[in-house]
């Protein structure tokens, strides 16, 4: 943001999201929230499943824990009264701004992960899907049984309307900054580093583990503010609204994008967002006709995925920048064109 | 004591279908480091198929069975026609984030067409009816759950030690690269694999919905994620393993309800997980692991 | 018999083999030299399949192989005995030998040529239900090339045959190339150890950084003072 086309852009973008919030109606101001939100969890997850090359599939619960987290720390105490008698008195009590609840959230996301990290990350990568999954089981499980906190399946509704189209674009902002120079990093390279080869990485003197736990642990303390920022945006959370869908779907957002580049998975989470809501249109407009099609999104989705894995593996910006495409010639990262020629018959 | 034999009953029925589901796992992960979060899915594919059979077609129910077995393990080895083997050779991640495609495709599929709605299946009466025996509440079922799955695995162990494509599956999983140059038609010995796997997960999803009565689109996937929680408590690409980690997680996760305090027994599947965590923690290579999963 | 043409392989941007051409006729024992990294492994892999080459082609017998999958190339009668240790360490040996013959229909010729890899090798016969990760070093040396020949091949791929081995097994290793020779097998024999290859091979080639540099008959290379100097000590 140092150039002066930088802060033209930032000031153009500021008045467009003012303008938004008070021209656009509920339902566009609302898909346009959502964009944001999407945008904040695929570009914290492109940390883990595209710079250091595991595959989180955590995201669903960070952003549980996170939603939960806000939900319980802004509520009303007089609200909390009501639908939460048994809370212990401190929780009870507290009525924090916004602002800290986000914070509140992400760190108690992180937290979740850096104790899923500790057995997981010394392993081969495949042992950390399994275990985010597991943890969104676990997370359901929790949201489920623990009534005096979470109301259980009835979940929590009428939290306060806090997500205005200002905080999430400018959480989006502070969150692609802050990843963005991340991963711009000497602690970047080292995640690169560890994904292209990992004993390599470990020779030149890359603590391996440490690098991985720090891109999860950064990914879910996003992933934690998403989630609040959506369950102030949509006001009710439940158990079921965590569920593999959200997983899947960001997984999507960044493998569609293109895994490695963070101007991908925004472009992924924008995209993700518009097309599945174009499609849901489609699927009630046939509900009239007595034969609605729920699932279609979902498995346009699917099919779109499979097809960017078989033609396009690196995704739309194929692990580079859009920067990079309108500066420069595109740099050959090592290993890009791994197998292409000398492909085993494997 | 006789509570302690009821609660045995319960762990043997479930031990067996995660068992059942637990050894496609670790077989296609041998082979393929693939981690396939599509094969919980297979026992729902199982499960439709056996409801057809019996409701639509009302076919006896060892031929719906054996139907669900073998329209299982056809659509495992179509779908790594089609999916897995265009990407043989590229990272591991991406088989991995097309088996999750390919789950939420099966998951979808079903909801499109046969709506989300749990439908029940039902046994014949003579299966399904519980009786008292010996102060025991038991079904036909539960036996037929335990000898069939003991049977199956019994098949299974012998096709792998003593046919020649079973010896070839078991040198695939430990270097494919040199299994080639034996001569082996390895693409074959990959889809037998991906059908066998499917096969045993079609037949443990009827048991499972046959046992709970009910069928829907996310039958299979929970199940699933726990058959991989039992094949890594027996070490991930061991198929004996799978077998113990399935029976293990069935007594692990039927005694944790039976003899922990009421209050906690919702968290029966929250329990699973971390126990998971726990295992990958003190010892990730399982009972008997090779200590390929660790890390260089 | 095998006739390879104007070979290119490369792994990424990184070329392996840049333009291989060589020979091997029916009967002979030709050995292919050069130091670590040279292309040696790069050549055996692509002619049985395992790398697609760039461009170039391989003849064997007249037919091109060269887009042929592995194991149509190996019932073909081309078989590779790869390098080091790559037996199936949890598979037995009476396992790892009827893996490779896996594909042959022919039962009594499968249970003649067990017979002969048994008398070649009288300790695998002793290990034949043991887990083949418990030989030592020179007895899976042995099930490798036991195994090979249990493929049925009529030319032979020897990938280092005499790496990591104590001199004694080394000789006896070769000794059982000269046999297999004797019966009608033809061979190429890629190896460091130059001056084994030298003293066995009827004629060689020699690999640089993916390029032949030199082919002779073997007794002209041992005498070459290029050779003597890079590959053979001096």
């Amino acid at each position: 943001m140092r150039s002066l086309y930088g802060w033209l852009a930032l000031g153009a973008g500021a008045a467009l999201v003012v303008l938004a919030e008070y021209r656009l109606n509920d339902y566009y101001q609302r898909v346009l929230a959502v964009v944001a939100i999407n945008v904040i969890l695929a570009v914290s997850l492109s940390l883990t499943n595209g710079f250091s090359g595991d595959v989180s599939l955590g995201h669903a619960a960070f952003m549980a824990i996170g939603a939960y987290a806000s939900a319980l720390l802004t509520m009303p105490a007089s609200m909390k009264l009501l639908a939460l008698p048994d809370l212990p008195a401190w929780l009870a009590r507290l009525e924090l701004p916004f602002a800290l609840a986000l914070l509140a959230a992400g760190v108690l996301a992180a937290l979740a992960a850096f104790v899923v990290g500790i057995p997981v990350l010394r392993l081969r990568g495949h042992y950390l899907s399994v275990a985010t999954l597991g943890l969104m089981v676990i997370v359901q499980v929790v949201a489920l049984n623990w009534q005096t906190v979470t109301r259980g399946a009835r979940g929590l509704n009428g939290l306060p309307p806090l997500t205005t189209l200002l905080w999430a674009y400018g959480w989006m902002l502070v969150s692609v900054i802050v990843i963005w120079r991340l991963v711009r990093s000497p602690f970047g390279r080292a995640m690169l580093a560890v994904r292209e080869d990992e004993l390599a990485a470990a020779c030149r003197g890359v603590r391996v583990v440490r690098t991985r736990m720090l891109a999860f642990v950064t990914g879910a303390f996003f992933a934690g503010t998403a989630g609040a920022l959506w369950a102030h945006l949509i006001t009710a959370i439940a158990p079921a609204s965590f569920s593999f869908f959200i997983t899947f779907n960001v997984v999507a957002m960044v493998v569609i994008g293109g895994a490695g580049s963070i101007t991908g998975a925004i472009l992924g989470g924008v995209l993700m967002t518009l097309l599945p809501e174009w499609l849901r249109g489609i699927e009630t407009s046939l509900a009239g006709s007595g034969r609605p099609l729920y699932g279609l999104s979902q498995i346009v989705i699917a099919l779109l995925m499979l097809l960017v894995m078989i033609f396009r593996p690196q995704g739309l910006l194929g692990g580079r920048e859009l920067t990079d495409l309108l500066r420069r010639p595109p740099p050959v990262r090592p290993g890009e064109n791994e197998g292409a020629v000398g492909r085993a018959p494997r | 004591m006789t509570y302690l034999l009821q609660q045995t009953v319960n762990a043997l029925n479930l031990g067996s279908i995660y068992a059942l589901v637990a050894i496609g796992l670790t077989i296609v992960y041998g082979i393929l480091r693939l981690i396939n979060f599509a094969h919980g899915d297979m026992m729902t594919v199982g499960a439709y198929v056996a409801l057809a059979a019996l409701s639509a077609l009302v076919l006896p129910v060892w031929s719906a069975m054996l139907l669900a077995m073998i329209v299982a393990g056809a659509i495992g080895i179509v779908i790594e026609r089609l999916a897995y083997r265009p990407l043989r050779g590229s990272r591991e991640v991406a088989m991995l984030i097309t088996s999750l495609a390919i789950s939420s495709l099966i998951q979808n599929s079903a909801t499109m067409t046969l709506t989300a709605q749990p439908r029940p299946l039902r046994l014949p009466a003579e299966l399904a009816r519980r009786f008292e025996w010996a102060g025991l509440t038991i079904a036909p079922i539960d036996g037929l759950i335990l000898l069939l799955s003991i049977l199956l695995m019994v098949l299974l162990s012998l096709f792998v030690k003593y046919t020649t494509i079973g010896i070839a599956m078991r040198a695939c999983s430990e270097r494919v690269w040199t299994t080639h140059l034996m001569g082996v038609h390895v693409n074959r010995v990959i889809a037998v694999a991906f059908g066998v796997s499917a096969a045993l997960a079609g037949i443990a999803g009827v048991l499972w919905s046959g046992k709970f009565g009910l069928v829907d689109p996310f039958t299979g996937f929970v199940p699933g994620l726990k058959a991989f929680v039992a094949a890594v408590i027996g070490g991930v690409g061991s198929i004996p393993g799978a077998m113990v980690g399935g029976y293990l997680l069935g007594f692990a996760e039927v005694f944790f309800v039976a003899f922990a305090p009421p209050a906690l027994s919702g968290y029966r599947d929250a329990f699973v997980f971390v126990l998971l965590l726990a295992i990958l923690l003190v010892r990730p290579a399982g009972l008997f692991g090779l200590e390929e999963g660790r890390r260089a | 018999m095998l006739h390879i043409h104007d070979l290119h392989v490369a792994y990424g941007n990184v070329d392996a083999l840049k333009g291989i051409s060589l020979e091997v006729r029916a009967g002979e024992i030709v050995a292919l030299i050069g130091s670590n990294g040279a292309g040696k492994t790069t050549t055996l892999s692509a002619i049985s399949g395992l790398l697609r080459p760039k461009r170039g082609q391989i003849l064997f017998e007249g037919v091109e192989i060269t887009r042929l999958a592995p194991y149509e190339i190996v019932r073909r009668g081309l078989v590779q005995c790869p390098e080091g240790r790559q037996i199936f360490a949890r598979l037995t040996v009476a396992e790892n030998l009827r893996l490779a013959a896996g594909h042959r229909r022919d039962r009594s010729a499968v249970a003649r040529d067990l017979e002969r890899v048994l008398g070649l090798f009288p300790i695998l016969g002793e290990r034949q239900q043991q887990i083949a990760g418990l030989l030592s070093g020179g007895e899976q040396q042995m099930l490798a090339l036991g195994r090979s020949i249990m493929s049925a091949p009529r030319l032979l791929l020897l990938d280092e045959p005499s790496l990591g081995l104590a001199p004694l097994v080394v000789e006896r290793i070769f000794q059982v190339i000269a046999d297999l020779r004797r019966e009608g097998v033809t061979i190429l024999l890629v190896e460091q150890n130059a001056w084994q290859a030298l003293r066995l091979a009827d004629r060689a080639y020699v690999i640089e950084t993916g390029a032949i540099t030199l082919s002779a008959p073997a007794p002209v290379l041992l005498e070459d003072p290029r050779v003597k100097a890079a590959y053979l000590g001096g």
